[in-house]
């Protein structure tokens, strides 16, 4: 076991990091000429990349001092207007409550259930072929489409005929039966709850993937201690992966600030505002209210808090971490 | 197994006549309790997974009054015709609307995305480093903010609701993930061969096309996979970009058909079970494949 810092094995923005420090220098030097026509291995990805993720970019914070309507074409500069705007707007601090609230609960049931849960099957499922059946299985609703599992719990959480009733009345709860999805004191939760459904099972692969790199010899170390096979879960597994939840609890997070599938196909926002999260707010605005420097500004605070999310997982992904 | 040891254990030294310890019996005991205990609980989830994706196949079986009142009940007689009725009422033009796009952007976004890794990990190139941060830092920009800029731009080229709509943005938006995927195995690989087919004459296109790709087999499954698993589960920019019904891809579509079909539930379950089960397929096909690219692309 060595401690170096490894940017090439520290995830994709570890590298945005290491490629700030350090020159990637291929392995032939060529002439001036020959140097700059190379550039075409990289320019129609480059291109594409800085025309259509980092220009509108740019282009999103002028419109967010603008009054905009995309179907007239008029654009007049506001200044801080939409910004004032959105300060004494209920819906919008209603919708970042709940993206608060996405990420709060998204983080239990999708970094520490889902580390838990592929500790005790790494390590309580001795046959090889049941653990890889169980983190398949459980990975199997990431693999659908969010429409298709939204759709569905619609279907379950409906008070005619839906699955949620159906069991709460066999088990004799009859009494906290409900339209799910129409109460606004539940809706969002109902919403919350699919989502733990669809995207346990993708972090537990993950953090499955992590364990079975931890190596062998640890455990028969922890074994000849004198610690059981559960205990060392929690003194072995669980320590050596920190990275690992680290990283998962803030693309968690980032994911929870980006949700917008599911809740336009559960709810759209309703009832009565009350699932809105920023990204169906900034649609309803944008698109439905033609209202698309408002719009844009709420994109500005997505943004903001996505990008902080990115910066803190490039500091963490690029510090000194243990490789074996 | 360590549970079934310590019985074993208890067994042999009851079988020799001695009195069999108290404290490995009761450890054996609250073993096997905590053994069932964690088994249960793997199995409960597994049926709370499985439950509803069956209970999706199986409503799709059903006639709409059934759906509407026993949600446990099997369908009477099970009734395919909803499929037909679902791929009539536009999930068959979703359907090949979806095979388009995907089909398109995998072969777009693998694409650049290899020119742009054997660029950066191959070929001497100008302010290499700069690209290389531009690239993978489209990671850390979520699609929402650029939504509607977008519009604009798109319109301004005449490509707003169209197929090309989604190609591009679902390639641009993919490029920073697939090319550190793929950069991240061609840094391992040794370039010797690179350079011995070099002195032997060979130009950089066809060491690229001959040897390179070749020898990236597996990350480009990975990056193919993975992208199909984007396109076709796609759903905020689809709704933004395209609105002609003709077009719209399977995530969209299923949407409009549920608040269309409110009086034909099964076909909806029917729309829902056929876009679901490629990507089921898929994922059992080349789970292999999806795992890797998965691992590796949150950091390896």
């Amino acid at each position: 076991m060595s401690e170096r810092t490894t940017a090439e094995h520290a995830g994709p923005l570890g590298l945005v990091r290491y490629a700030s420090r350090v020159g990637g220098q291929g392995p032939t030097a060529g002439r001036t000429g020959r140097r700059w026509r190379a550039l075409v291995w990289v320019i129609p990805g480059l291109a594409l990349v800085l025309v259509f993720v980092y220009y509108p970019l740019v282009l999103n914070f002028w419109y967010s001092a603008s009054k905009l309507n995309l179907f007239t074409g008029e654009l007049s500069f506001v200044g801080l207007d939409n910004y004032t705007r959105m300060a004494n707007d209920p819906v919008f601090w209603r919708s970042l409550v709940n993206n608060v609230l996405y990420a709060g609960i998204s983080v239990v049931f999708q970094v520490f259930f889902a580390l838990v849960l592929a500790a005790v099957i790494e390590s309580q499922v001795k046959s090889g072929r049941w653990r890889a059946a169980l983190r398949s299985i459980y990975f199997l609703p990431s693999a659908m489409s969010l429409t298709v599992t939204g759709l569905l719990f619609s279907f379950i959480y409906q008070p005619e005929g839906g699955l949620l009733n159906g069991i709460l009345d066999a088990v004799g709860l009859d009494h906290l039966q409900q339209a799910w999805l129409g109460n606004s004191s539940t809706a969002m939760l109902a919403i919350i709850a699919m989502s733990q459904w669809q995207g346990f099972g993708y972090s537990t692969l993950l953090f499955a993937v992590a364990i079975q790199r931890i190596p062998n010899e640890i455990y028969e170390a922890a074994s000849i201690d004198g610690v059981g096979p559960f205990r060392q879960i929690f003194t072995v597994t669980i320590p050596l992966i920190r990275e690992m939840t680290g990283l998962m609890m803030i693309v968690t997070m980032s994911g929870a600030f980006q949700v917008f599938n599911e809740v336009m196909v559960m709810t759209s926002g309703g009832p009565d505002n009350s699932t809105h999260v920023l990204g169906t707010w900034l649609y309803r605005s944008g698109f439905v209210k033609n209202d698309f420097g408002y719009a844009a500004a709420i994109a500005v605070v997505i943004f903001v808090i996505t990008l902080a999310l990115a910066i803190v997982q490039v500091r963490y992904t690029s510090r000194k971490r243990v490789v074996w | 197994m360590s549970a079934t040891t310590a019985t074993i254990a208890t067994g042999v030294a009851r079988a020799d006549g001695r009195r069999p310890s108290t404290t490995l019996d009761r450890r054996a005991f609250w073993h096997l309790i905590g053994r069932l205990l964690v088994l249960g609980g793997l199995i409960g989830l597994v049926i709370i997974v499985i439950y509803p994706m069956l209970w999706m196949g199986i409503g799709s079986l059903k006639t709409n009054t059934e759906i509407l009142s026993d949600p446990f009940a099997l369908p009477a007689s099970p009734d395919l015709s909803s499929y037909g009725r679902a791929i009539d009422r536009g999930v068959g033009v979703y359907f090949v609307n979806s095979v388009i796009v995907t089909g398109a952007s995998v072969v777009f976004t693998t694409l650049l995305s290899a020119w742009a890794a054997y660029g950066l990990t191959r070929v001497t190139i100008p302010f290499s480093r700069t690209i290389l941060m531009v690239i993978v830092g489209g990671l850390m920009l979520a699609p929402t903010v650029a939504v509607i800029p977008l519009v604009k731009l798109l319109q301004a080229w005449g490509i707003y609701d169209t197929y090309w709509a989604l190609i591009l943005l679902y390639t641009a938006f993919r490029v920073p993930f697939t090319t550190f995927l793929i950069r991240s195995y061609m840094i391992d690989l040794p370039s010797s061969v690179d350079e011995a087919a070099f002195i032997d004459g060979a130009s950089r296109a066809q060491i690229f096309w001959r040897i390179t790709m070749p020898m990236c087999k597996p990350i480009l499954v990975s990056a193919v996979v993975l992208q199909i698993l984007f396109a076709w589960n796609e759903f905020l920019f689809a709704l933004i970009f395209v609105g002609t019904e003709s077009l719209k891809t399977l995530p969209v579509g299923l949407a409009t058909l549920s608040s269309r079909a409110v009086t034909d539930y099964p076909a909806v379950f029917a729309g829902m079970t056929i876009a679901a089960v490629p990507m089921i397929v898929l994922f059992f096909l080349s789970q292999k494949y999806f795992v890797r690219g998965l691992a590796d692309g949150i950091g390896k």
